[in-house]
C-alpha cells in the first residue's frame, strides 16, 4: 500500500492543498508545515502555471502571484526538500501536464522520487491518454491519482480501478472554488468507485466550511479543500502561516468528530 | 492528414484529447455524433444548402491581374472568403458545428474570439438556427476590435470581456473552457480553429476544406492545372488547413502558411509558433507552442487580433514535421504594407490576417516563372481593421 493509500487508514483523511511559491517559497515552506502540524493528512503542492483551466478566479490568481516572484520547478522542488526535513506527511503534486512534459517525464518522476514527492494529480490528462507517464510514475514510486467528475457517468469504475493513492472525486461542474452548495449526486459516483475498488475515495472543489467537511467527511474517505487556503494566503501574505493552521486546525477537528 | 496507424484525433505524435475528465464523456460524445452526422444525407444537405443560400458559397477565385502585373511573376488567384457572409472563412465551420449542436439537443453555444471573426459568425449561426450565444473576447480585443464587440450584441450574443491572463485569444480560449466545464449538458463549444482537443481539430479542418474543394476545381477550370503554391495566413490554422487539405495529394502544390512575426521573431513580440515554438501540451492537444524552459505559455504579440495565439493546430504541427508545408514568418510592418497595397492594386480591403499571405506572396511571387500560379486564401474583409490601420499610421479617424 503506497504512503498516501496509508494516510486513510487512521481515519477521514484531511488533505489541504496551496500553490507553491505564493508569494514566496519560503511562505509556502511555513504553510505547509502549519498545515502538517495542525494535522493535514496529506498535503498538495501546487505547481504554478500560466494557464491553469481548472482552477477558479482564486487559484488563478495565486498561480500568477507565484509566477511574478519567480517560483519555478528548481525552486519547487527545493521547496519540497526542506519541506521533507521536518515531516514525513505525505506530498503530492497539482500540475498541469505542460511543465511536466516539457521538463520530461522520467527526468520529472525521478527527481520527484529523490525529493520524495509521493503523488501527482494532473487535471488535463485523463483517462485515455494517462498511458504515457503512468508507468513512469509507478516506477518511480510517484502515485498518479485520477479524478472522476459529476459527469464521469459509466467511467468512473475504470478511473476508480486505474488511479493510485485515492480517488479524487470533484464534487461539482465547473472550476475550483468556495460554493455554498453541492447538489452532485456523490453518493452514487462512490457507491460506483467502490463497488469497482477498495482504494479510498476523497471529494474536493468547493469544500469550505466545517459543516460541509463533516457533511461530505461522512460519505467519502476523505475531503480536500484548496481555495479556502489560498484565499487566506491571498489575504495574508508572508504572515498566512498562523492563519492557515488555524484553519486546518479547525476543519481537521470537524473531521476528528466524525469518528475519523 | 492522419497517420493511419495512429488512434484518431492523432498526427504525428500531436493531437490527443488532455482535458479535465468533467469534458470526456460530453466530447465523446461529440464525437460520436461528429462520426454519424458527417455521413447522414439530411444533415449535409442541411449544410450544403445553408453554405450557398445563406452563406454566399461558393466563393469566388479571383485572378488578380493588376498584382500579377505588377509584382511581374507567377500568377496570382484570391480565394475570396472575404466576400461570404459575415466577412470571413469562419461561417463555414460555424454553419456546420451550430447545426450539429442542434443536431445533438444542444440549445445554447458559446465561443471564443479573437478577432471577433469568429464571434461574429458564431452570434450570426446562433441568430439564424434559433439558440442562445454566449461570446469569449479578451479585454485587449474588446477595445481593438469594438465594433464587432457591437455587431455580436446586434445578433443577440452576450459578449464576456475575458480580464484574465494576457486577455487575448489563449485566455478567451481558457475562458471559454472554463464556462464549459460549468455547463455541458445543454452547451456545445463552438472552438473557432483546428486546434484544441480531438475530435475538434477534425471537425473544423473538415468543414474548412470546402475552401481547397472548390478552389481546386476552380483553379483548374480557369487554367487547366494545379497551383504550384497555396498560402494562407495561421494563427490556430483553420483558414490554411481548409486551404491546404484538397491539395494535400498533389506533391506538386507548395503548401505555405504565414504566421505572425509582430514586432520581429527575432524579438519577445511575436506569435511564430513553428518558427520560435516547441512540442507542449495546451488548450487540449500536444502541439507547438511559444513558451518558456519551464512549460508557461509565453505572452504573444501580433497587431493582428486573430493570429495573436500562442499555439498552431496539431495537424499544422505534423504538416511541418513531415515537410509536406512550410510555414514562415511575417511582421506587422509587412502585413500593413501589403494590406495598403492589396487595396490600391485591386480595390480589396482585406483582413489584417489575409494581409500576412499577401505580404509573403508579394516576396516569393516576382522570382517565380510566369506560368506558376499561386493561390491566395483571402479569409477575411478588412473593414473591421481601418481604425486599427489608422492608428498604426498616425492618422486620427472622427466618426
Amino acid at each position: 500500500m503506497s504512503k498516501i493509500s496509508e494516510a486513510f487508514r487512521k481515519g477521514k483523511a484531511f488533505i489541504a492543498f496551496v500553490t507553491g511559491g505564493d508569494p514566496t517559497l519560503e511562505t509556502s515552506r511555513d504553510i505547509i508545515l502549519a498545515m502538517a502540524e495542525a494535522g493535514a493528512d496529506i498535503i498538495e503542492i501546487g505547481i504554478p502555471f500560466s494557464d491553469p483551466i481548472a482552477e477558479g478566479p482564486v487559484i488563478q490568481a495565486a498561480n500568477l502571484r507565484a509566477l511574478a516572484a519567480g517560483a519555478d520547478l528548481a525552486g519547487i522542488f527545493e521547496l519540497v526538500r526542506q519541506v521533507r526535513c521536518k515531516t514525513a506527511v505525505p506530498l503530492v503534486f497539482l500540475t498541469y501536464l505542460n511543465p511536466v512534459y516539457k521538463y520530461g517525464y522520467d527526468a520529472f518522476f525521478a527527481r520527484c522520487e529523490q525529493a520524495g514527492v509521493d503523488g501527482i494529480i494532473i487535471p488535463d490528462l485523463p483517462f485515455e491518454e494517462k498511458d504515457e507517464l503512468a508507468a513512469i510514475a509507478d516506477a518511480h514510486k510517484v502515485d498518479l491519482i485520477s479524478l472522476v467528475a459529476p459527469t464521469s457517468a459509466e467511467r468512473v469504475q475504470k478511473i476508480a480501478r486505474e488511479t493510485r493513492g485515492f480517488l479524487y472525486i470533484v464534487s461539482s461542474m465547473g472550476v475550483t472554488g468556495v460554493r455554498s452548495e453541492i447538489k452532485t449526486d456523490l453518493a452514487a459516483i462512490l457507491a460506483a468507485a467502490r463497488a469497482a475498488s477498495d482504494i479510498p475515495a476523497a471529494i474536493g472543489f468547493g469544500i469550505s466550511s466545517p459543516e460541509q467537511v463533516r457533511e461530505f467527511g461522512r460519505l467519502a474517505d476523505g475531503v480536500i479543500v484548496g481555495s479556502a487556503i489560498v484565499r487566506l494566503v491571498e489575504r495574508y501574505g508572508e504572515a498566512a502561516a498562523d492563519q492557515v493552521f488555524d484553519y486546518v486546525k479547525q476543519m481537521k477537528d470537524a473531521l476528528t468528530d466524525l469518528g475519523g | 492528414m492522419q497517420d493511419k496507424a495512429e488512434k484518431p484525433g492523432r498526427f504525428g505524435g500531436h493531437g490527443g484529447q488532455y482535458i479535465p475528465e468533467t469534458l470526456m464523456n460530453e466530447i465523446q460524445e461529440l464525437e460520436r455524433a461528429y462520426e454519424f452526422y458527417k455521413n447522414d444525407p439530411d444533415f449535409t444537405a442541411e449544410l450544403d444548402s445553408l453554405l450557398k443560400n445563406y452563406a454566399g458559397r461558393p466563393s469566388l477565385l479571383y485572378f488578380a491581374r493588376r498584382m500579377t502585373e505588377n509584382l511581374g511573376g507567377a500568377r496570382i488567384y484570391l480565394k475570396r472568403e472575404d466576400l461570404n457572409h459575415t466577412g470571413s472563412h469562419k461561417i463555414n465551420n460555424v454553419l456546420g458545428q451550430v447545426l450539429l449542436a442542434k443536431r445533438m439537443g444542444k440549445t445554447r453555444v458559446i465561443a471564443e474570439t479573437g478577432a471577433g471573426q469568429h464571434g461574429v459568425a458564431t452570434a450570426t449561426a446562433a441568430a439564424l438556427l434559433g439558440l442562445e450565444c454566449e461570446i469569449f473576447m479578451g479585454r485587449e480585443d474588446t477595445e481593438r476590435q469594438a465594433l464587432n464587440v457591437y455587431r455580436m450584441e446586434l445578433l443577440g450574443a452576450k459578449v464576456h470581456e475575458v480580464t484574465s491572463g494576457t486577455m487575448t485569444l489563449k485566455d478567451a480560449v481558457n475562458e471559454t473552457m472554463r464556462e464549459w466545464t460549468k455547463r455541458v449538458h445543454d452547451t456545445h463549444y463552438v472552438l473557432g480553429s483546428v486546434m484544441g482537443p480531438h475530435p475538434f481539430p477534425t471537425i473544423v479542418r473538415d468543414f474548412q476544406s470546402v475552401i481547397s474543394r472548390e478552389a481546386r476545381e476552380q483553379i483548374l477550370a480557369a487554367e487547366g492545372r494545379l497551383p504550384a503554391a497555396v498560402v494562407a495566413c495561421v494563427g490556430g490554422g483553420s483558414n490554411a488547413m481548409g486551404m491546404f487539405y484538397h491539395f494535400i495529394e498533389d506533391a506538386s502544390v507548395q503548401l505555405i502558411g504565414c504566421e505572425a512575426a509582430g514586432r520581429g521573431i527575432e524579438t519577445t513580440q511575436h506569435a511564430a509558433t513553428i518558427a520560435r515554438g516547441t512540442a507542449g501540451v495546451f488548450h487540449g492537444m500536444k502541439s507547438y507552442f511559444c513558451q518558456d524552459d519551464e512549460g508557461q505559455i509565453a505572452p504573444v504579440y501580433s497587431i493582428s487580433a486573430g493570429l495573436d495565439y500562442p499555439g498552431i493546430g496539431p495537424e499544422h504541427a505534423y504538416l511541418h514535421d513531415i515537410g509536406r508545408a512550410q510555414y514562415v514568418p511575417v511582421t506587422d510592418d509587412e502585413a500593413v504594407d501589403a494590406f495598403e497595397y492589396l487595396a490600391r492594386t485591386e480595390g480589396i480591403i482585406c483582413a489584417i490576417e489575409s494581409a500576412h499571405a499577401v505580404a509573403h506572396v508579394m516576396k516569393i511571387a516576382p522570382a517565380m516563372p510566369a506560368e506558376d500560379i499561386i493561390i491566395i486564401n483571402l479569409s477575411g474583409r478588412g473593414d473591421k481593421d481601418v481604425a486599427a490601420i489608422a492608428r498604426y499610421r498616425g492618422v486620427q479617424i472622427h466618426e
